[in-house]
């Protein structure tokens, strides 16, 4: 896999559910979890930005927003992914959390679809991943289970240039986020 | 002059500011001296019964604890904190008080006669507006409610919350139901229609158990642990989200000690990350939504030892915080003297006087 290159192809497009995801190695020891949700594909870092739990595992459930108590707005397009650990939640498309919009942001991949013939290069070269039912057959697993070692590196990956193929954007890694500033306290009080 | 709360200094040693005290107690000398704001109908009731008054106060305040009252305060005859004079003498005086907010918890949130305990309640605004706050400038109250009856507190509310004078609402700190309920919301909107405060204060019904365990056997269970109690009503008020309701409502916290609410937060916001669907309207966290609305009282004071003080106070988080409080005429063993020199100057002046002011719009 050619871990300094901007686009990382998943899959074929066709070969995923709604409701699939696939967690793939991105280089640097990244993992990228791409979904399939809603008809839509959306890729994430798999790392919760709190405690760094596998987004993979997470559920996907409803926002409710309120503009007044006893009033909810119900939103059922199930676009939040919940952290599997204390349940913070993420839009998918976005990254964004509710609870700390500006603070803290799961990170987003851009996902296009491509078609075959613009990835040929990356899956004769067998740059490309697993689609899910392959990723599931070759390690015996479901694909809910969480990262695997990959991507495979197809010798004889069939290229299909009719059919269109999930495409993830890389972007370098982010470097680390500074510590948050800490409230102002007196130095007399702290002695 | 050296008063109680200074046994090792002086009032000028200890401060040179302004003092503004939001705690101080008005206790109402025996129920005769609220038959000239009752009803002939509410007196002959009482004297009917031989009623002698609520029992509530006792219960809270055992009259011979110093809980309730220091000794060098108890005045002989007369209850503790009874009268003008004696508050003058013992506190606005000696302490060089510009403002002190009086509280009378009189318990009457002990009575379930709907009637009798509104007409009650009426009769003790009008007492602490005849026998207090018109005979002192310094004076400004709270006004106390019928603490069973939504629309009988705001009725009363509507009678004597125009008065200049009352600056804030009484609500004791244990109710029959969480002071945070929606039957409890329009009763916040005449509060903040008149910029009241939510006085959330030591007391209330025997009914409402100080701890979701239930009762306590012993006063040092119940008046050492209060705080769980108002820990609990400031968690419903938060979550049921009154201050998403009513934007502009401002809660003080009296007599219920402040060192818990950093933890508290700390919890708080934990959870709300990630149960915040079920409380929608909630667009903040917890803590940073107590530190918006809630002010608290440095009586008592919840003090340990000063090295391990400096650190819990630095949790508080800023200066705006707290409130200079004597809690007069109860004792509560907090050297004041020691906690403010754990304070920078400018967190000290906000402590004694101008937290309070800018609160209460002094």
């Amino acid at each position: 896999m050619r871990v300094a290159g901007t686009k990382l192809v998943v899959g074929r497009a066709d070969d995923f559910k709604d409701g699939d995801r696939i967690t793939v190695e991105a280089g640097n020891g990244r993992q990228i979890v791409v979904f399939r949700q809603n008809g839509g594909f959306h890729a994430l870092l798999n790392r919760c930005p709190h405690r760094g739990a596998q987004l993979c595992k997470g559920r996907f459930i409803a926002n409710i927003t309120s503009d007044a108590v006893g009033e909810y707005v119900f939103h059922g397009e199930n676009r939040l992914l919940a952290c599997p650990w204390h349940g913070w939640e993420f839009d998918i498309a976005t990254g964004q959390s509710y609870f700390d919009p500006v603070g803290t942001r799961a990170r987003p991949f851009a996902v296009q679809l491509e078609s075959g013939e613009s990835v040929r290069e990356e899956l004769e070269s067998g740059e490309a991943s697993y689609t899910p039912a392959e990723y599931a057959a070759h390690v015996g697993a479901g694909p809910d289970d969480g990262p695997q070692p990959g991507p495979y590196r197809a010798e004889t990956y069939e290229v299909s240039v009719e059919e269109d193929y999930v495409v993830v954007s890389l972007r370098p890694a982010r470097p680390a986020r500074p510590p948050r500033p800490v409230p102002t306290i007196k130095e007399e009080a702290i002695g | 002059m050296t008063t109680a709360l200074l046994e090792q200094t002086t009032r000028q040693q200890l401060w040179t500011g302004a003092v503004i005290d939001v705690d101080v107690h008005a206790n109402v000398p025996g129920i005769e001296s609220l038959f000239p704001y009752l009803d002939d109908l509410w007196v002959e009731w009482i004297r009917e019964r031989a009623w002698r008054g609520p029992l509530m106060p006792n219960h809270h305040y055992p009259a011979m604890s110093e809980r309730a009252a220091r000794l060098e305060w108890r005045p002989g005859e007369q209850p503790a904190a009874s009268s003008v004079e004696l508050l003058r003498e013992h506190i606005l005086e000696p302490w060089g008080v510009e403002r002190a907010i009086v509280n009378c918890y009189y318990g009457l949130d002990g009575l379930r006669h709907p009637d009798w305990a509104a007409a009650l309640v009426s009769a003790v605004n009008d007492w602490l507006i005849e026998e207090w706050l018109s005979k002192d400038d310094r004076l400004r109250a709270s006004l106390v409610i019928p603490a069973r009856d939504p629309e009988a507190m705001i009725k009363e509310i509507r009678r004597v919350g125009d008065h200049p004078g009352f600056v804030q609402v009484f609500f004791p700190s244990r109710s029959d139901t969480l002071w945070g309920q929606r039957m409890y919301h329009d009763v916040y909107r005449e509060i903040a229609k008149r910029d009241l405060v939510v006085g959330l204060h030591y007391g209330g019904t025997t009914e409402g158990a100080p701890s979701s365990n239930g009762y306590a056997n012993y006063l040092v269970e119940q008046y050492g642990a209060e705080w769980q109690s108002f820990a609990t009503q400031v968690t419903s008020m938060i979550s049921e989200g009154v201050f998403t309701q009513i934007p502009d409502l401002r809660v003080s916290v009296l007599e219920g000690g402040f060192l818990w609410f950093p933890v508290w937060g700390w919890r708080m916001n934990k959870e709300w990350k990630g149960l915040r669907r079920e409380v929608p309207w909630l667009d903040r966290p917890p803590l940073d939504i107590l530190r918006d609305h809630f002010r608290f009282s440095t009586a008592p004071i919840d003090a340990g030892p000063p090295e391990l003080m400096s650190k819990a106070l630095a949790w508080v988080g800023n200066d705006d915080m707290l409130m200079f409080a004597t809690d007069y005429p109860h004792r509560h063993d907090d050297d004041i003297a020691q906690f403010l020199s754990l304070l920078s100057p400018e967190a000290q002046r906000k402590l004694m006087s101008e937290n309070a002011r800018s609160w209460y719009r002094l």
